[in-house]
């Protein structure tokens, strides 16, 4: 392959296959040696051993722990992800509607937080050790201090319940109509913009002073540039692999790590999709998570290793 | 009724009043409690239901694994959805008496062995189709059928045989049962075209709500049922449970006005919840209650005395008002309290370190005991553990607690480690509590009790259809548990719901929480 950029990217993207599947090994063997029976926790406490003992042999429980993990990747490689044993229902069905959730909540809070971030950011290196800079610093940093889960109950307490502009509880369904939906999220996409806002506040900032320490940028002062054109035309572009590797990282989190917001403002995604199953045992919906987690995540990491790969000149232009 | 009692009890009806604060006013103008709570429901209803609206509940109890098949309920919310979607013949009214539903009547043969239900007519499922006789046999047909893993399998245990026989449907019983009509109460029975053995979670019921949404785990909902067949209930237009596992965002889903009923709120937060403006506690005694199983047949629990000892070293008053903040009652080391029919009050046991201390020593037993305790036991169980474990260490018994973890415990530990903390739902009935967790071959016999002559009580209290003879039997029964038995109960929790001001037909029912199951039905929306 002559482009190495090409070559790096398709490097990139096979080590990232090879990482899924070592996962998917991982996420199978895990699920293997949680506590409990899925007979049993189906059946719940009422369970009889008769009823448990039909149970286990129509989910094939029986059978050895290999053949159970390649029927199961067979299937996963063929977009059958199996049926959830507790209600008999398709996964990737079931999961469809928990995942478009999922990602509606991330992008809308996305969408706001990310562009904040930079734009503060980018404010607090121009205004940096001001009192701009350090109000910015000090809020980004109180908001990402404070658990989520209070974030979450401080809204919910003054938004829904002391002001009512907001529902407190964000059960959203098909056919919603959109202006609704986005008021039913609006409480949670705060909380998680407030979450992830300081990280990568933090980060642009830093990524963009460290860069300022450059010769370049001491010649481009000495040429009469603005501070502000300075950031933009110089140190900006120069910074953009750290900021997008953190903006990756927060994104993920968004998509795989709000399981607590989901709970605390009732929000029908992935996370709680995910706790309710593990309760259940229900091995198959479990495992049919975790994989889409992990390849979120994975994904995620890989475009913000091709994008730093891209940003570099030194790759893009070889000599 | 005096004028102030009248006031007081419309003050109630319009909301003004909290039931319990009623029924501190009513007790303070020297009005015996059950009298005032009658009062309190006729006012209730003299208010008059009013129709239309959406009801919506807040429930904690839900999961996306839930399924509409009535076989595979076991938890709150799919059990409580089907309370409006679904009917059995029988269900138990408030005052825990079986009411006809799907039967119009039935009748015993003298041996209380062969039961004749007349099946009402006319009553349509959802999908248009008449209920007929065929339908209910055919539904307990596949609730009897190993394969259908129905909740419902040990119960069906007991019956020979179901046959339609005109409008008529025969139950023949292996054993004569004088309860067979509180059985057939359960929630699992619920009547389906053909028995649900074409589609088990079709969710076609004939109740007074026909399923619009079903998004386990989220979100349920219900329209009124054009051709529904009474008209004492299923007043509101539409009918919305969402599923709220967080007991704060339930809290607050109420306050906010984003649903009119939540269930479960949690002891310790009653207090300040009753001060919010336009919320209701609903609380009602019920048969549910917390135990401390110890194995009978296990060292060291198999001395008669250590288990004595045990129950000696409990304060249950303190448990009481610690854990419940007092919303229960104490219990007094069996599964039945006065809640149930046929109840004979016994002696208190009392909190008594020096008795405990007296029977610890008789025991012979040395070194400390294992109690294992876990979140999920019942909530504030780990408390609770340690609660007595200080009580037990003033009669110089000293108790180990070991915190398990939530996942797996039902599976781990309860019913299978010798001394652990747990709870019951309780039962309509006692020979159903006691059947179900008591009888030496029941596979819930948690407290792993042997006893050949309680059993044949049980069998004799099961087939006698003479009322006081019975009550002898189970009050008999009551002592050898309390005096000899695995179970150590402190107390008996009561149901606590909270309602918004505007729900209205609300009355206290034990039999389950959320109005015995019935409260979307049978509550409407004040204006």
């Amino acid at each position: 392959m002559a482009n190495p950029i090409l070559k790096l990217i398709a490097q990139r993207i096979a080590l990232g296959l090879l990482l899924l599947l070592a996962v998917s090994v991982l996420i199978f063997a895990g699920t293997q040696i949680l506590p409990g029976d899925v007979a049993q926790s189906i059946l719940g406490q009422s369970a009889t051993p008769q009823a448990l003992a039909n149970l286990r042999q129509e989910l094939g429980l029986n059978d050895p722990a290999y053949i159970r993990y390649f029927r199961w990747l067979g299937g996963v490689l063929t977009g059958d992800l199996g049926t959830a044993l507790s209600s008999r229902q398709d996964i990737a069905h079931a999961i469809g509607g928990r995942l478009w959730n999922t990602l509606f909540l991330a992008f809308w809070a996305a969408i706001v937080s990310i562009p904040l971030a930079i734009i503060l950011g980018l404010l607090a290196v121009r205004y940096r050790n001001g009192w701009i800079d350090k109000t910015i610093s000090g809020l980004a940093l109180a908001s990402t201090s404070l658990p989520e889960f209070f974030v979450g109950y401080l809204l919910v307490y003054f938004f829904a319940v002391k002001w009512q502009i907001f529902p407190g509880i964000s059960t959203v369904y098909d056919g919603m109509p959109f202006l609704e939906r986005m008021k039913a999220i609006a409480l949670p996409a705060t909380a998680l913009t407030l979450v992830v806002l300081a990280h990568m506040m933090r980060m642009t900032r830093a990524a963009i002073l460290n860069v300022m320490q450059s010769a370049y940028i001491e010649t481009a002062e000495l040429k009469g540039l603005s501070p502000f054109e300075i950031i933009r035309k110089h140190a900006f572009p120069n910074a953009i692999a750290p900021i997008i590797n953190v903006v990756m990282l927060n994104l993920a989190f968004l998509i795989v790590g709000v399981v607590v917001i989901e709970v605390i403002f009732v929000y029908p995604g992935m996370g709680q999709y995910l706790v309710d199953h593990v309760a259940k045992r229900d091995v198959p919906v479990v495992q049919a998570v975790g994989l889409i987690f992990a390849a979120v995540y994975i994904g995620l990491n890989i475009i913000a290793d091709i994008a730093a790969i891209i940003a570099n000149p030194r790759l893009r232009h070889p000599k | 009724m005096s004028n102030e009692l009248e006031f007081l009890s419309r003050s109630v009806a319009a909301g003004k009043l909290s039931r319990r604060d009623f029924l501190g006013r009513a007790a303070a103008l020297g009005v015996a409690a059950t009298f005032a709570n009658s009062l309190l429901a006729s006012a209730a209803k003299a208010e008059g239901p009013v129709k239309g609206g959406i009801l919506r509940a807040g429930m904690q109890g839900g999961a996306a694994t839930d399924s509409l098949d009535p076989a595979s309920w076991s938890s709150q919310v799919p059990y409580f959805f089907g309370r409006q979607w679904a009917e059995q013949l029988v269900q138990i009214s408030a005052d825990g008496e079986p009411k006809p539903a799907l039967a119009e009547e039935w009748g015993a043969s003298d041996d209380a062995k062969t039961w004749t239900f007349k099946i009402r007519k006319g009553v349509q499922f959802h999908n248009g189709q008449e209920m007929t006789p065929a339908d209910v046999v055919a539904t307990m047909e596949r609730h009897s059928d190993e394969k259908a893993k129905s909740g419902a399998l040990g119960l069906m245990g007991g019956i020979a045989s179901v046959k339609a026989d005109g409008q008529n449907v025969v139950f023949t019983l292996k054993d004569a049962n004088a309860d067979l009509p509180f059985l057939l109460d359960d929630y699992h029975l619920m009547i389906q075209p053909n028995g649900g053995k074409d589609k088990p979670d079709a969710g076609i019921g004939t109740g007074p709500y026909k399923i619009t949404v079903n998004e386990a785990g989220v979100r349920l909902g219900g329209e009124k049922f054009a051709n529904y067949w009474r008209d004492d209930r299923g007043f509101a237009d539409q009918i919305e449970i969402i599923v709220i596992n967080d007991a704060t965002a339930r809290t607050s889903a109420l306050q906010g006005g984003q649903v009119d009923i939540i269930n479960r709120v949690e002891p310790k937060i009653v207090e300040l919840i009753k001060r919010v403006p336009g919320v209701v506690i609903q609380n009602v005694a019920g048969r549910g209650h917390y135990v401390f199983i110890a194995h009978c047949n296990t060292a060291p629990f198999d001395n008669n005395d250590l288990r004595l000892a045990l129950k000696y070293a409990l304060d249950r008053d303190e448990m009481l008002q610690k854990i419940l903040m007092g919303y229960g009652s104490v219990g007094n080391d069996t599964p039945i309290n006065k809640a149930y029919p046929l109840f004979t009050e016994m002696e208190q046991r009392k909190y008594d370190p020096d008795k405990a201390a007296f029977h610890y020593k008789k025991s012979g037993h040395s070194g400390s005991v294992l109690l294992r305790t876990s979140d999920v036991a019942f909530p504030g169980a780990v408390d609770a553990a340690q609660l007595y474990q200080q009580s037990a260490a003033k009669a110089g018994i000293t108790l180990e607690v070991k915190r398990e973890p939530g996942d797996g415990y039902w599976s781990e530990v309860w019913n299978k480690q010798p001394f652990s903390a747990s709870y019951w739902g309780g039962r309509p009935t006692q020979d159903q509590m006691y059947s179900t967790a008591y009888y030496s071959k029941a596979d819930w016999n948690d407290t792993r009790f042997f006893r050949d002559d309680f059993d044949k009580m049980l069998f004799a209290a099961r087939s006698e259809l003479d009322k006081d003879k019975r009550k002898k039997i189970y009050a008999d029964m009551g002592q050898i548990v309390r005096d000899e038995g695995g179970v150590i109960t402190p107390m008996f929790n009561d149901f606590i719901d909270a309602t918004s001001a505007k729900v209205g037909g609300w009355v206290p029912d034990g039999n389950q929480e959320m109005m015995g199951g019935y409260a979307l039905s049978k509550c409407w929306l004040n204006a």
